[in-house]
């Protein structure tokens, strides 16, 4: 079976400027594939033009088996598109929001289909409210519902969590997982990292390059980072003081407090280890080496990024 | 455009969603009917490009019978509505400030100097800042001024009379015989607001997605450009034909202004019309960025043809190029067909060649539009 997203080399430039740059990206069918990377780092880009909304400028690839140059349209019927902002009309209510999409899909079943979404959402009672009036939660699980619609089997969902709180968003992956294992691919954007570790696969792409791809743990490890957790030892200590010192002393590429606590890490385990010779006889402060997070990569891998002229 | 197919279920699905956000939107909904009514009240009852009643100002130093012979007759010619004698002062700041339209100065001994048939010498003088305002009532004056005094030039004195011309002159103003400006006006008011209110419409329905987001989803589902545009446009068609039925209506039962062709006919012709606007606003659509911009398109595109199609001034009193300009507006065309069709019975015959130039615009500015409408967001 042919991977559910294969492309290679995409590239898009908005006047001059790169947004994304000779991106290749592999995700196999039923896996959920997520998207990670800072704000404008090209991410909803690339998501355009896996859906055929923007035409690549450079590179190809395959999307459902589908030419994303020349079959964008045969895509469009095949994938269901979450945009980061509420894009369905909130001058139509619920059910008229649904039924608009099922009609223009040409579901042939429209009436039990928006039924069953509607009571899926758990909307059937509100269905004649406008959507423009649903809170952001409720907002998300519509554009969920609508773009599942007519059964795609690629979902591309652009921070569909973001602004959710933490229940619904509890319940939005296990809905998710629930349809990856019946086969659905799944692609999504997201600034969580507890919901990157629920992806099968991440990618992330900074300056619309990809940095790091593979499975949360085949990051960790790729990324080759050595970090230590600072606790201090005595209640009123603060770690502040020590974060200042530590920062941008050689060897020292990831200093980043986590409540009382400090991770300081180095992707180069000697200089690190040497620079923090002074700084572990401090006995105000118990140090111990534990197994990086995937925040701590990111981390690592930004300012590695912000250095390069835009 | 790329690949197959044309759906009339994605069209009725586009169509039906307009249907619902028209509904919804109530402050634009009542734009569409009120907006044809205030501007029928406005040009209806507001415009009249003959002007009555001026009021005229008479410097009498005569005082004789045939100054007054001649008063009266002025005033009865209905141009003229003489104000309380005033000083020779007092004319000449009332013209200056706009409060008298005319001054007649009737020079001492004209009775007299009449009688005697010297030819004396009358002066009238008027305020022509605007010669619209005064054209007619001088005219009229000129032709009054032949013969205001025959009554009286009796016996010895009708010597003095001007001699009739040896040929009598028949004038037929036809198709509106008392020249009622409204007749004029009201039938063109459909093609104005016509032109307003489905250019800006479409504009707006179309900039409005963009600017919601909702343009996004709607790329992205199977729509084809034609069915947006049509799933736009045809809801827009139907309020055009609820205005034109609306002005119609008020056309005949205000204003009694003759309807002497086929209703039919006009609908039919105007569905042309509609299209050609809709195509406008939808092109506009295509490049605005934002509503404001649509609408300020709108009202760019607008001007023009108000000013240029032969609604506000005569089409053949403006220079050539102007004409041209003016040939190339879908209102022009418009108007040419509604004023045929209702003050003078035009039939399919007269018309045919206005709406073959109304069909030949639309189907250029479709083709723009569709053209620049893009499927992606690129």
């Amino acid at each position: 079976m042919n991977a559910a997203i294969e492309v290679h080399g995409l590239t898009k430039r908005f006047q001059g400027r790169t947004v994304v740059d000779h991106l290749s990206l592999t995700v196999a069918q039923g896996r959920i594939m997520g998207f990670l990377g800072p704000n404008g780092s090209g991410k909803t880009t690339t998501m355009r033009m896996l859906c055929g909304l923007l035409t690549p400028d450079e590179g190809e690839g395959r999307c459902l088996d589908l030419d994303i140059r020349t079959q964008s349209h045969a895509i469009k019927r095949q994938v269901g598109y979450m945009t980061q902002k509420f894009s369905l009309y909130e001058d139509l209510s619920i059910r008229e929001n649904l039924d608009f999409v099922a009609r223009v899909h040409g579901l042939p079943d429209r009436r039990l289909r928006v039924e069953e979404a509607l009571e899926r959402l758990g909307l059937t009672a509100r269905r004649d409210q406008l959507a423009g009036e649903l809170s952001g939660g409720w907002k998300q699980r519509l554009a969920l519902a609508s773009c599942l619609l007519h059964k795609p089997r690629l979902l591309l969902l652009d921070e569909p969590t973001a602004g959710v709180d933490p229940k619904a968003r509890r319940e939005f992956w296990e809905q998710i997982h629930a349809m990856a294992a019946e086969g659905l691919t799944v692609l999504v954007t997201t600034h969580y990292m507890d919901e990157a570790e629920r992806c099968h696969a991440i990618a992330y792409i900074a300056h619309g390059r990809l940095l790091a791809t593979g499975s949360v743990g085949e990051v960790i490890a790729r990324a080759g980072l050595t970090t230590f957790s600072v606790t201090p030892l005595h209640a009123g200590t603060a770690t502040a003081s020590l974060a200042q010192r530590l920062s941008g002393l050689s060897g020292i590429d990831l200093v980043a407090p986590f409540g009382s606590v400090l991770h300081v890490g180095g992707a180069d385990r000697d200089a690190l280890l040497k620079t923090l010779i002074p700084f572990r006889q401090d006995d105000r402060f118990l140090w111990r080496e534990d197994t990086p997070t995937l925040e701590d990569v990111f981390i690592h891998l930004m300012p590695a990024v912000d250095a390069r002229p835009s | 455009m790329s690949g197959p197919g044309f759906s009339w279920q994605r069209l009725r699905a586009m169509m039906f969603k307009e249907f619902i956000q028209m509904r919804r939107d109530r402050l634009t909904f009542a734009m569409m009917v009120g907006v044809p009514m205030m501007q029928l009240i406005l040009f209806g009852f507001a415009i009249n490009s003959d002007p009555r009643n001026l009021p005229t100002a008479i410097l009498d130093r005569d005082q004789g019978v045939f100054s007054r012979a001649l008063i009266a007759r002025m005033g009865a010619s209905g141009y003229f509505r003489v104000v309380e004698p005033l000083s020779d002062a007092e004319a000449e700041t009332g013209l200056a400030e706009g409060r008298i339209q005319f001054v007649l100065t009737i020079p001492e001994g004209f009775t007299r100097n009449v009688s005697r048939g010297t030819h004396p010498a009358l002066l009238i003088e008027a305020d022509a800042t605007d010669p619209a305002a005064t054209s007619n009532a001088l005219s009229t004056l000129t032709v009054l001024a032949d013969h205001a005094l025959d009554r009286e030039l009796t016996g010895p004195l009708s010597a003095w009379r001007r001699p009739a011309a040896p040929f009598t002159l028949q004038v037929h103003r036809r198709y509106n015989q008392e020249g009622i400006t409204q007749f004029n006006v009201v039938p063109g008011l459909m093609g104005v607001v016509l032109t307003m209110t489905m250019v800006i419409m479409t504009a707006l329905a179309m900039t409005r997605e963009r600017e919601r987001g909702t343009m996004e989803s709607l790329l992205v589902t199977p729509l084809r450009p034609i069915e947006v545009m049509l799933g736009k446009i045809i809801p827009y068609v139907m309020v055009g034909y609820i205005q034109m039925s609306l002005i119609l209506l008020a056309a005949r039962l205000i204003f009694a202004v003759p309807v002497m062709g086929n209703i039919g006919l006009l609908m039919l012709a105007s569905m042309v019309f509609i299209m050609a606007n809709l195509a406008v606003g939808f092109t506009f659509s295509t490049i605005a960025r934002n509503q404001l911009q649509a609408m300020q398109m709108g009202f760019f595109y607008f001007l023009p043809n108000i000013l240029l199609s032969g609604f506000m001034f005569p089409f053949r009193g403006m220079p050539e190029w102007a004409q041209a300009v003016g040939e190339i507006l879908p209102l022009t065309h418009f108007l040419r067909i509604v004023r045929g069709v209702m003050l003078k019975g035009n039939g399919v015959g007269e018309i045919v060649g206005e709406v073959g130039a109304l069909g030949l615009f639309m189907l250029i500015v479709t083709t723009i539009a569709l053209k620049r409408y893009r499927q992606t967001l690129d």
